[in-house]
């Protein structure tokens, strides 16, 4: 009776341990992801993009609904073509990246959750801090879980992957950059996109 | 010295012309570095790398204009040496 009591008690536990929630670093050591931004100004868009992303997030594959986690950009890694463009973006008029030296999204709930296999798009709501202004917004999310893949990617490393993919747009007037201002050179919408990785070694 | 700068500003109309085209006709801005697409196989996500490389745009032709009007024009200005009898 012992016996099958600590069997039982082994096999619950062994099960919750499955089940709990992982969590997932997205520095990444392979400098794949990047969280690019495009606005619209008359002679060609402004393309450009960030690879210093870090933060970490908290994903359990038998709930996915139950995701939580905060990513976080370095303003200073924003990169543009032009260097004068660049020079202007992380000035204290635009982005002001030394006073602000960081740009997140925390997500705190998961609405819309959809899994088929090992992907689940969900509408994330969240608080956006950029330039010193925090709001709340929500973005259309696409997780991937890939599951003992780590090693594929990082040699001698055991552990499963997160990929989170979310294409959104905001204002920079909402934001305090430059509100109202340059709207005929730089377009007010600033289209966002993340695609990144994190990690969750074993 | 008069057709010496205007040579000087045909060239530099030119040759920049020819280096704009060369280097791709970028009808945009003046780059100095370019993104090139990386993809990661196991995650399928798309990376971007920045390759420093020289790109003239529409401003770095602005600029060789201007230069070359600017040596035209004071080609006008210049009188030419009176020759000694």
């Amino acid at each position: 009776m012992k016996t099958k009591l600590t069997i039982l008690a082994s096999i619950a536990l062994a099960g919750a341990a499955l089940a709990a929630p992982q969590t997932f670093d997205f520095k990444d050591p392979k400098g794949i992801n990047n969280a690019g931004f495009k606005l619209d100004a008359p002679l060609e868009a402004i393309n450009g993009n960030a690879s210093d992303i870090s933060g970490t997030v908290t994903f359990d594959p038998e709930n996915p609904g139950a995701t939580k986690g905060k990513i976080i950009v370095a303003t200073a890694s924003l990169m543009l073509p032009n260097p004068m463009q660049k020079q202007h973006m992380l000035s204290d008029k635009w982005l002001d990246a030394v006073k602000f030296p960081e740009i997140t999204f925390e997500s705190k709930e998961f609405k819309n959750v959809k899994t088929a296999g090992d992907t689940t798009t969900a509408d994330a709501t969240g608080t956006f801090t950029l330039k010193g202004v925090s709001k709340e917004i929500t973005v259309p999310v696409k997780l991937t879980y890939l599951k003992d893949k780590l090693g594929e990617r990082v040699p001698n490393q055991k552990g499963d992957l997160l990929v989170i993919r979310a294409s959104f747009t905001i204002k920079r007037s909402d934001f305090n950059i430059m509100p109202g201002q340059f709207e005929d050179k730089v377009s007010d919408t600033i289209e966002l996109t993340l695609s990144i990785a994190g990690a969750s070694p074993k | 010295m008069k057709k010496n700068l205007r040579l000087i500003a045909a060239i530099l109309l030119v040759g920049s012309i020819a280096f704009w085209a060369a280097a791709g006709a970028n009808r945009g801005w003046t780059k100095t570095r370019v993104p090139k697409k990386v993809v990661d196989e196991v995650t399928g996500l798309e990376g971007i790398q920045w390759q420093d490389k020289f790109v003239p745009g529409v401003d770095f032709l602005g600029a060789a204009f201007l230069g070359a009007g600017f040596l035209a024009g004071v080609s006008f200005f210049v009188t030419a040496k009176s020759k000694q009898p």
